[in-house]
């Protein structure tokens, strides 16, 4: 593996002063992910996982520790700073899609070249946001509005959405909370094909076999690390599809 | 971020909700069309007061002669003797001074063709139509030479012309005035009325000084026409008329009034100038109550759309990306708002001078004004909004629900 890592926490805490009580939500995490990775962090609620997810994604800054993000120390940047980072090197993928309704897929997909520093001409928006639909297989449906789409196609536009940038890191929170159990397996198999494409991806769950189609599992427990371990026994997403579809056939014939 | 960009999200996000963004924009539409209407119809006021007063003369100065006073008994403007031709001369010879005409007025009974019409007779100078601005339409003004030898000739006005040779050339014709017989040597332009309602075609103009000597035996003028080389010059001359009478007449007390056109002008444009600036107040607190009405709505958008601020933010916008967005969106409103009242109080003032007939003039000045002010008031009312929305915190604006 290459020395330089994409992510690379070192000491990481971060504590929330609400009211009286100071929440003390990750208390010294220390990991490297480095390019090529796909990485599923894994806890149960309050387990710190959240919190994490928002300061790999540059959403947040620690309380202590450092980060370096594809080798620019991301824990001290302002707010702008901050948002200009988000826009290059990071990709989110959220359980919600959060897509902009009323917006056509296109547009959602151009969206984040609009707050790039460099102007980008409206042509090559287009241009670069339609490769990133077909990278997600959605080329077809590029003028249709969130309401149009299944909730897997929404994520699909999502991730095309994340990708346009071209981001060092793709981040994924919980991105099949919201599907059922065929689409989240397509989804994963989107991602896993992203992955084996070179890019790297950081994605939180809390669903065991969700993790089981990355590489490595990262658990979290009170806001420190318990395991930290390659997936054995890692599931595919076209063999599992198969699975499924020979299941439903065999019900089919039962019934 | 481009401001193409921005203007498109505004004006899908303005778009979203039609009827709201209307009724948003109401309150500038509203202010804006009243500031255009009343603007409108009291400069179209002004100026018709205006026009009247130039097709007097705006730069002529009038002198009159003193109020007689016998004993408890004062007499009004010009009943006094006071003026004389030879007051008239000196004047001509002031500086700054471009025409004079020494005037003498009284009523006549007039006849001619077997009509007869009682009229204005005026004692003047050949320089009164060039002092009054009045044009000769037909024949010729009477000649200094005519003053000279106390001519029998006359100019007279439109109305006597229809009075008296109805369907003739009353050039060559002559009237008979105090049974004496004058050749009608011209005919005035028809003028029409004045700011007071008197017909001024109605009218007799002779050489003052068979007025004087012919058709009465008067040795005194009733005032004195002045025209001044410019609107700059007149109160200088005024002065300076005002001294040398002084002077001339040798007494300590003022026996004579010296006016000017643009005393009266300005008295006149100053009380619609008053109402104008009462009228544009009350615009301009219903801009104002139409600019609470955007920053209210603005609010209530930035709290709707907390979610996609959120998203934005998460895919790299900064904060300045988002309050140039809502505001954008605010001066969208409000210009849009400006512009439909613009076009309204145009339209407004149109018709009420179509149906009143009376003159409305839109000043591109004032137009300028509305629209700028307009959406300055979306930035100011826009402003507030905005700030809240950029200073979200993006993960909380993520998850708001």
């Amino acid at each position: 593996m290459q020395t330089n890592p994409v992510i690379k926490l070192a000491e990481i805490h971060k504590v929330y002063h609400t009211g009286e009580v100071d929440v003390h939500a990750v208390r010294g995490i220390s990991l490297d992910i480095f390019p090529g990775e796909f990485v599923a962090i894994m806890g149960s609620s309050g387990s710190g996982k959240s919190t994490l997810m928002n300061m790999i994604g540059a959403l947040d800054r620690p309380s202590g520790g450092s980060y370096l993000l594809d080798g620019t120390d991301v824990s001290t940047l302002d707010r702008d700073a901050l948002a200009e980072v988000r826009n290059e090197k990071i990709g989110f993928v959220f359980q919600g899609f959060n897509l902009l309704s009323r917006t056509s897929a296109l547009e959602n997909v151009e969206m984040p070249m609009l707050y790039n520093r460099h102007r980008i001409v409206s042509h090559e928006q287009r241009e670069r946001a339609m490769q990133s639909l077909d990278l997600v297989g959605l080329g077809q449906r590029a003028d249709h509005h969130p309401n149009q789409l299944s909730g897997g196609q929404q994520q699909r536009v999502a991730i095309a959405r994340a990708l346009v940038n071209k981001p060092s890191l793709l981040l994924a929170d919980e991105p099949t909370g919201n599907l059922d159990s065929q689409t989240s397996i397509e989804i994963m198999g989107v991602f896993q094909k992203l992955n084996d494409q070179g890019i790297t991806i950081v994605m939180v769950t809390h669903e065991l076999d969700v993790a089981r189609f990355t590489k490595r599992m990262v658990i979290l427990r009170d806001g420190k690390i318990v395991t930290d371990e390659m997936v054995k026994n890692r599931s595919i997403a076209e063999t599992e599809l198969q699975r499924l579809r020979q299941e439903q056939q065999a019900v089919k014939l039962a019934s | 971020m481009r401001i193409l960009a921005s203007l498109k999200i505004a004006g899908r996000a303005l778009l979203r909700n039609k009827m709201r963004s209307l009724l948003t924009m109401l309150g500038i539409i509203i202010g804006v069309g009243a500031v255009i209407g009343s603007v409108s119809l009291t400069s179209g006021a002004t100026k018709q007061v205006e026009d009247q007063v130039s097709s007097m003369g705006s730069s002529v100065i009038t002198v009159f002669s003193g109020n007689f006073t016998s004993g408890a008994m004062r007499g009004g403007w010009g009943s006094a003797p006071t003026l004389t031709v030879g007051d008239a001369e000196a004047i001509a010879g002031l500086k700054d001074v471009v025409a004079v005409s020494p005037e003498v007025r009284d009523r006549a009974q007039v006849l001619a063709n077997g009509l007869n019409w009682n009229t204005q007779v005026m004692g003047e100078s050949p320089e009164y139509p060039h002092i009054r601005n009045w044009g000769v339409s037909r024949g010729a003004m009477f000649s200094d030479q005519d003053i000279r030898s106390l001519a029998k000739t006359a100019v007279i006005g439109q109305t006597v012309v229809d009075e008296l040779f109805p369907n003739e050339n009353p050039v060559g014709q002559t009237v008979r005035i105090r049974n004496l017989p004058f050749l009608v040597v011209g005919v005035l332009t028809p003028k029409g009325f004045n700011l007071f309602g008197q017909d001024q075609d109605d009218t007799v103009v002779v050489p003052y000084t068979s007025h004087m000597h012919r058709i009465t035996t008067r040795t005194f003028l009733n005032d004195i026409l002045v025209e001044a080389s410019s609107d700059k010059t007149i109160s200088n001359v005024q002065d300076e008329i005002t001294d040398l009478l002084l002077t001339r007449h040798r007494s300590k007390e003022q026996d004579f009034t010296v006016r000017s056109q643009l005393e009266l002008m300005q008295a006149v444009t100053a009380t619609s100038r008053a109402m104008g600036f009462l009228l544009a107040g009350v615009a301009a607190v219903s801009l104002v109550v139409g600019g609470i009405g955007i920053m209210n709505i603005m609010l209530v958008s930035v709290t709707e759309r907390t979610r996609e601020i959120g998203i934005r933010m998460a895919v790299g916008a900064r904060a300045a990306d988002i309050l140039v967005q809502f505001l954008i969106e605010a001066v969208t409103l409000s210009a849009i708002g400006g512009s439909i009242g613009i076009a309204g109080g145009v339209g407004f003032s149109t018709t009420v001078a179509y149906i009143k007939d009376m003159p409305t003039v839109t000043p591109f000045f004032w137009i300028a004004i509305a629209f700028v002010s307009s959406a300055v008031i979306g930035i100011i009312s826009g402003f507030y909004p905005a700030w809240k929305a950029s200073k979200l915190d993006p993960i909380d604006a993520l998850h708001y629900e």
